[in-house]
């Protein structure tokens, strides 16, 4: 029982069902239908939830590389840039623009914007384990230069495909439930195995709470700061696809605007410190999705989608301040006198 | 009789789960140095931090020159007369010396900040300290012992009715110590009541006049310096007649009858340090002594290949290695505990079982994980056998005291079974207890055939665990004693270069 | 007299030789480059940006960051424009935006200070909140009518020099002024001097009786008023509100101070140096825009500069190193 208490993953699940059970409690005052309808057409599940998985996948996909970044006491402001590269890339090379020898082959363009993904990551795990450049100005770079190069590839124009088979990345099913699901569980899925089977999961967070501790443990530091870089750009690439899936082309100047934050954001709501150490992919996962509950909800109740970024601002904050012992020790200061006093 | 310049009383303290200070009295009288002894965790630093405002009394009265004072932050304490300077040099390594001296005080002229007073001043204050040095440079150009002069220049200047030096002496040579004695007994003319918490007993002895000692957050009492004697002293820190430093007196000498060569390093040399030869023989201990900055440490670190190795060659048993990073040593047999516990030995947030087999886990490889069970196998023996009190092996291993966590480094570094064990410092701010104990694990290791390679300032212990010794000075092997010739006098005479030629 | 090659100095001379090479450069290859109306024009286009990058630097220098700057400058742009727009006095509308934006500074410092939460996250936060209430209060763009804004930000000098018109606009002395403050400040105040040693080593500040806690919370309001009156003159500058303004203004505030030789980790740098940073991103959006390429070129050179001021940076901090051992 203390052990499932002290897990990282309890708060952010917990969360999560507040929220969602908050929604349906309002929705069903509001509008008298449930929120969490869920209708099945032509063997494929409709409703907000899908919804909420099939939108909320990116996230989590991104959520996953930044979560061992952030662990280890870096960042990457980058992913928002690295996704409209491979989105670039992908989209040009179905589109036959760039490399028309592969014939617009879906399969190469994705692994090729794979790569191009792990290229930038390994260009800021280059800055950062090898110059040890702060992981802040190291990926400022290709964040201020990632657009200019996105666009380089794109030819400064919005690339527009029509392309099925790239479409299905985003849109498709699998046993009723959308393919970008999969993706992200796949994902998951082998980020656990690589952090649980290997010592790797260790080694990150000995980076994270002491660096020169764990070079001299004998810990690979700066290798291991290079492929944890090198991942996370993968996972920025993979997501960039899978936006650009969604929105059928690759738009250089709006793909991925502000998925940094976003990717930090559910990071920080999994309750993973910014500072190094303790992580979980699952609650990181947990907190992709609550970004993403957030908006189909303020959709849902048909609330301007500006307003989506004060309601994440407002739960940061929250989140932050319930994270901070000072101030639920003030929190509690304040009760405890309330209570003596009406005592 | 003087004045009370400082009197404490009934002082209490608790952290969550501990009783720092239990009912702790305290006076200080103005012209005199008052030696602050204790154990770790006597109570020491957590009665300066109540006295400096850093931390809030739970209890108690402090009197100054007969008044009741309530100080609430060290920035008060310092507007109360009350100066310290900690252990680890704290100024600010950005701005210039000048500045460092003067901050929080600044002359102004026309409402700005008058920069050649300031220059001027601090010019004329640091030649009291007999430093010579272009203030306007960034403080942290200069070495660490400059800073600490530097650190004491300030607190004096800013008219300190109480300087606290809270282990100033750990990181000066004896040169720089005897130079802080000197403006320590200067300042003592002047009427400064100073209070001195050290780790060198020697050191309480040459320059202190009265002694207040502390054991486990309760007052033990308050003596003349000249009429309590050490093993008194010794027996009032740890609250019995103590003789188990005296056990491992002198035996493992006969040790090495038959030595068989470990390690030979030959010319080998780093950015720090060039021109390193020597080598080590399986089961024995072998010391670098020297003085601070005489080129110890970046030995251990050129061995261990914690500084990249530029030049020279390492041979193991005879045979060439090439060690580029820390891993290749330990895939060597090589262990080394560095001086620095905290930034380069714990990791803080893990647990101490993490902490025991992580350099095991790198030395496999990440992909060979340690399993759970294992890991908790080795954990636990350590645990027992290195006597690491912890209620568990999950505790976090930044809340274990500092021998504590000296000895799950010993763990960390024993579990990864090596042949050549490296120790710098490793006994330094550590209470006497846990220091007999390591010293003791150390001869016990080098007589089940492991090789010790042995770093200390302090000559009586390295004259009690060695069987060779090299002599460092200037970054350069002086000399190499072995067997009885390893005596505090010889040492000293090789460190001061005298008996060349 | 030759000083150290510190970290900060050598960035600031590159930083300086870079902008006068550059408009050499310019001046050599364009027409018309080479002029008194170039060197305005900068000023006129970037003053606002200054202005962010100087309280910036402030946040900087104490080890900090803000990455709310750009939606609090937008949210002052669309607030004043809204409110004039309901007959508002500029009198009133002023006083009130720069008193809002130095609050949002206020309260985040405070956060970050008494409740121990990560600036980047809590500026995230604010971020995100300025940017939603931007689109709050309008989602079009509001154009302002206003006569006293109107007056103010058509005032200019201008004069004739060898055959071509320089302007300068009088908010650009706002820009100026705001510069010089910063500068006195933090050279010769007891404030500025306390925001270096805070950001050089924060425990030693405190013991040396230095309240960390103000100083920190004061740079996060003062970030935030530099935000808000950057956002004042921006909106003389386009005389219009609109809540997308200015998207990821932020990093080019903070690559302007990076280029001018501030250290992300705090204790170095200058506001004079955050000013060339601004004005070297200005020249090459010129030298882009007269050499007819696509504005992303601007993006890819500022982030080339970017990477060699950092590892640039990166070596003497080496060498410093390893010269003290």
């Amino acid at each position: 029982m203390k052990k499932f208490k002290n897990s990282l993953e309890i708060r952010p699940f917990l969360a999560l069902i507040v929220i969602l059970l908050a929604c349906e409690v309002l929705y069903r005052v509001m509008f008298g239908d449930s929120f969490f309808k869920i209708t099945m057409v032509d063997g494929h599940f409709y409703g907000r939830l899908i919804d909420i998985l099939r939108n909320g996948s990116k996230y989590v996909i991104l959520a996953i590389g930044m979560t061992m970044v952030l662990a280890t006491a870096g960042t990457d402001i980058s992913v928002g840039s690295v996704m409209a590269i491979a989105a670039s890339v992908a989209c040009s090379i179905v589109d036959e623009r760039i490399l028309p020898s592969l014939h617009g082959n879906v399969f190469a363009a994705v692994l090729i914007a794979l790569l191009v993904g792990a290229l930038c990551g390994a260009w800021n795990g280059f800055l950062v384990a090898k110059l040890n450049v702060q992981p802040i100005v190291a990926t400022m770079i290709l964040l201020t230069a990632g657009r200019g190069i996105a666009q380089l590839v794109s030819d400064g124009k919005i690339v527009t495909i029509n392309s099925d088979a790239y479409y299905f990345i985003n849109g498709g099913y699998f046993l009723g439930l959308p393919i970008p699901f999969y993706i992200a569980l796949f994902v998951l899925v082998i980020a656990i195995i690589l952090t649980k089977r290997t010592a790797l999961g260790m080694a990150i967070e000995s980076i994270g709470i002491n660096s020169e501790s764990s070079r001299l443990s004998g810990i690979l530091v700066s290798k291991n700061l290079w492929v944890i870089y090198i991942f996370c750009g993968i996972m920025a690439a993979l997501t960039g696809i899978v936006e650009s899936a969604g929105i059928k082309g690759a738009d250089c100047n709006n793909c991925g605007l502000l998925y940094e934050m976003d990717g930090i954001l559910a990071v920080a709501l999994g309750g993973t410190a910014l500072n190094g150490g303790r992580f979980s992919f699952v609650s990181s996962a947990l907190g992709a999705l609550i970004v993403q509950t957030i908006s189909t909800v303020i959709y849902a109740f048909g609330v301007t989608p500006e307003l989506t970024k004060v309601f994440k601002a407002l739960i940061v904050v929250i989140i932050c301040l319930a994270q901070s012992p000072i101030f639920m020790a003030k929190l509690k200061g304040i009760f405890s006198k309330k209570g003596s006093v009406a005592a | 009789m003087a004045t009370k310049l400082l009197r404490m009383e009934h002082v209490n303290k608790s952290f969550p789960g501990v009783v720092a200070l239990n009912d702790v009295e305290f006076s200080l009288e103005a012209g005199s140095i008052h030696a602050l002894l204790g154990e770790n965790g006597a109570g020491k630093s957590t009665l300066i931090k109540v006295l400096t405002g850093v931390e809030k009394m739970d209890g108690g009265e402090v009197y100054l020159d007969g008044n009741e004072i309530h100080v609430t932050s060290p920035f008060d304490a310092q507007k109360k007369g009350i100066s310290t300077v900690y252990q680890e040099v704290n100024l600010c390594p950005d701005l210039s010396v000048a500045e460092n001296i003067f901050i929080g005080r600044e002359p102004k002229k026309h409402g700005h900040i008058d920069w050649k007073k300031i220059n001027e001043d601090s010019k004329e204050l640091i030649k009291e300290f007999d430093l010579n040095l272009d203030v306007t440079k960034k403080l942290g150009a200069f070495p660490v012992a400059v800073q600490q002069m530097i650190a004491i220049a300030r607190a004096v200047d800013i008219k300190a009715k109480i300087l606290i030096l809270d282990e100033p002496t750990s990181s000066l040579s004896q040169a720089e110590v005897e130079k802080l004695f000197d403006i320590m007994r200067e300042l003592k003319k002047r009427g400064l009541g100073i209070v001195f918490v050290t780790h060198f007993l020697d050191q309480v002895y040459e320059v202190t006049d009265t002694i207040t000692v502390l054991r486990n957050g309760g007052y033990v009492g308050t003596y003349k310096t000249d009429e309590l004697e050490k093993p008194a002293l010794i027996g009032k820190m740890l609250g019995k007649d103590f003789d188990s430093l005296a056990e491992i007196s002198v035996t493992q000498r006969e040790a090495g009858e038959n030595p068989e060569k470990f390690i030979d390093v030959e010319n080998a040399g780093t950015a720090k340090i060039k021109n390193v030869s020597f080598s080590l023989n399986k089961g024995e201990v072998s010391g670098l002594s020297g003085l601070l900055g005489s080129g110890r440490t970046e030995t251990a670190r050129l061995l261990f290949g914690a500084d990249k190795m530029t030049e020279g060659h390492i041979k193991i048993h005879d045979k060439n290695v090439s060690i580029k990073n820390p891993l290749d040593a330990i895939r060597c047999d090589i262990a080394f505990c560095s001086e620095n516990r905290k930034t380069e030995g714990i990791i803080g947030e893990l647990s101490i079982m993490d902490n025991i087999i992580i350099a095991l886990q790198a030395k496999r490889g990440l992909m060979h994980v340690v399993s759970k069970k294992e890991a908790a196998e080795i954990a636990d023996k350590y645990i027992k056998e290195l006597n690491i009190k912890t209620p568990s092996r999950d505790q976090k291993i930044k809340n274990l005291s500092g021998g504590n966590q000296q000895k799950v480094l010993l763990a960390r570094w024993l579990a990864t079974d090596p042949e050549l064990l490296i120790m710098d410092e490793p006994t330094r701010g550590i209470d006497i207890g846990a220091k007999a104990e390591i010293q003791r694990i150390v001869v016990d290791l080098a007589k089940t055939g492991m090789s010790c390679l042995f770093i200390s300032s302090e000559l009586e212990e390295m004259q009690r665990c060695c069987n060779t010794m090299y002599v460092l000075r200037d970054k350069k092997i002086v000399d190499k004693l072995s067997g009885d010739n390893i005596t505090e006098a010889n040492i000293m005479k090789s460190i001061a270069g005298e008996g060349e030629n | 007299m030759m000083k150290k090659l510190t970290i900060g100095n050598v960035s600031l001379l590159i930083a300086i030789c870079l902008f006068i090479a550059m408009f050499v450069g310019g001046s050599i290859k364009y027409d018309r480059f080479g002029s008194v109306s170039t060197i305005f024009n900068l000023f006129n286009d970037n003053a606002y940006l200054i202005i962010v990058a100087t309280g910036m630097t402030f946040v900087l220098l104490t080890g900090g960051i803000d990455i709310s700057v750009a939606s609090n400058l937008a949210f002052t742009c669309v607030l004043s424009a809204f409110l004039l727009d309901k007959r508002w006095s500029a009198l009133v509308v002023i006083p009130l935006v720069l008193f809002i934006g130095t609050f949002a500074g206020f309260l985040m410092g405070y956060c970050i200070q008494v409740f121990k939460i990560q600036p980047f996250i809590i500026t995230l936060a604010g971020l995100f909140f300025l940017r939603g209430m931007c689109a709050v209060v309008s989602t079009v763009s509001i154009p302002i009518n206003n006569a006293f804004y109107k007056s103010l930000a058509l005032s200019k000098i201008s004069f004739q020099i060898g055959g071509s018109r320089a302007k300068l606009y009088y908010y650009v002395f706002i820009a100026l002024a705001v510069v010089l403050i910063a500068w006195f400040v933090l050279k010769y105040t007891k404030f500025g001097r306390y925001v270096y040693a805070v950001g050089s080593n924060e425990v030693s500040a405190e013991l040396m009786g230095i309240d960390v806690k103000k100083v920190k919370i004061a740079v996060y309001a003062i970030s935030g008023f530099s935000a808000s009156l950057g956002g004042f003159v921006f909106s003389l500058y386009t005389l219009a509100g609109y809540s997308l303004q200015n998207m990821g203004l932020e990093l080019d505030a903070i690559s302007s101070a990076v280029i001018g030789g501030t250290l992300l980790t705090g204790g170095v740098g200058t506001v004079i140096g955050s000013m060339f940073g601004v004005l070297i991103q200005g020249i090459i959006q010129t030298i882009v825009t007269y050499q007819n390429l696509n504005t992303w070129w601007t993006k890819v050179t500022i982030a080339a500069l970017l990477c060699f001021f950092i590892v640039i940076q990166r070596i003497i901090a080496i060498r410093a190193e390893k010269k003290k051992a």
